[in-house]
């Protein structure tokens, strides 16, 4: 009895313990400046067709500050490769310096997919995930909504919960979304560091979210 | 020569080929100066011949890598809901009506579609509502779609990273 009771206790305070870890974590953002260290290495989440597009245009305004620049997409997208590979060669013609690399990993979410089956498969998302991001450890990761986008993030977020490095969340939801966020934006809306939203609508829904006009 | 370009995106929608097509539709057009109708009809089991209309020049195709060309060379286009069809449109600066599928159920690309209609974007009906629309339809009440600002991202992210 007084084993279990330990037990309990224990497995209480390891709880509340991460709890706690992870509001500081998330409220740590703010102070979270890795521009002020030299380049701030990006893993950028491409999704697939329009969010590809959508992010590109986000890439574009970014300065050359922003290197080296992980793009992750998923392993059956051969379009938003050849979207992103055009990109960077025009980004070179204009002289900008930087490198880049292509990273895929299995898609977390087919359209129209099961929900069961949506959460078994972002799971398995997540074991590719987490080895990538903690062997890429970029300082902020970008992303606008494809399924792909949630087990990045999360990872992110388990790095700065190990104290080995302070991931900066920030995501754009699409401008498709007016009146309502994608399932992505629902769930990293509560971990985002800066969470961008393009319609007033949808400001007014999420107090936390910033509004600064259609951005892309 | 004046031309209209209709667009259905990857999926289909035959509704809308049908009407367009239809010699009501077509009437409507040419009263208003149009003389050539080229149609994106996707995976739409309706793939209308260029010999099926004698009152315009018809050209029929279902799937371009980009259908770029065609909304730049086009002087009305005639689109699904799909937000990519949409935004490449007003993008070019391109008078736009928009034709919803009344048969899909509410999706969330209709949210868009919506709100650029309400900011007379675009001109929004349904296939039943056609004819209708064309015949009564005025383009100059569009207002211009501005681009998005990505460089106001872009500042924002740079003061609050830090990034000199």
């Amino acid at each position: 009895m007084a084993v279990l009771l330990a037990l309990l206790t224990g497995l209480c305070f390891t709880v509340i313990c991460v709890i706690v870890r992870l509001l500081i974590v998330l409220r740590s953002g703010s102070k979270c400046k890795p521009g002020e260290k030299g380049p701030v290495c990006v893993l950028v989440v491409a999704g697939s067709g329009g969010h590809t597009t959508e992010i590109l245009r986000l890439m574009e305004s970014l300065s050359q500050s922003y290197s080296p620049r992980h793009y992750i997409i998923a392993d059956t997208d051969k379009m938003s490769e050849d979207k992103i590979r055009t990109f960077e060669k025009s980004k070179k013609d204009t002289g900008s310096k930087g490198q880049f690399t292509i990273q895929r990993i299995p898609r977390s979410r087919e359209v129209c997919q099961s929900w069961s089956s949506s959460v078994i498969s972002t799971l398995n998302a997540l074991l590719y995930a987490v080895p990538l991001v903690f062997r890429l450890r970029p300082d902020m990761v970008l992303c606008n909504g494809p399924g792909t986008c949630v087990p990045l993030c999360a990872a992110g977020l388990l790095l700065g919960l190990l104290g080995l490095k302070r991931v900066l969340l920030v995501y754009v939801e699409s401008i498709c979304r007016v009146e309502s966020l994608s399932l992505s934006g629902k769930i990293l809306y509560h971990i985002s560091d800066y969470f961008f939203v393009q319609w007033s609508t949808l400001k007014d829904k999420y107090p936390k979210s910033i509004y600064l006009g259609r951005i892309v | 020569m004046k031309r209209v370009f209709v667009t259905v995106g990857t999926t289909s929608f035959d509704d809308l080929i049908e009407r367009v097509t239809s010699p009501e539709a077509v009437q409507e057009l040419k009263a208003r100066g149009y003389q050539h109708l080229v149609l994106q009809v996707g995976q739409g089991s309706i793939l209308p011949d260029s010999d099926s209309c004698h009152e315009l020049t018809l050209e029929a195709f279902r799937f371009k890598d980009s259908i770029a060309e065609n909304i730049k060379c086009a002087d009305l286009v005639i689109s699904h809901a799909g937000a990519g069809s949409c935004l490449e449109t007003l993008g070019a600066d391109k008078p736009l009506l928009v034709v919803v599928n009344d048969k899909l159920m509410d999706n969330h690309q209709l949210e868009l579609a919506r709100q650029l209609h309400q900011d007379s974007h675009l001109l929004y009906c349904t296939p039943s509502t056609l004819n209708e629309t064309l015949k009564t339809m005025d383009l100059a009440v569009l207002s211009p779609f501005l681009p998005g600002q990505p460089k106001h991202f872009a500042n924002f992210l740079d003061r609050a990273l830090g990034v000199q």
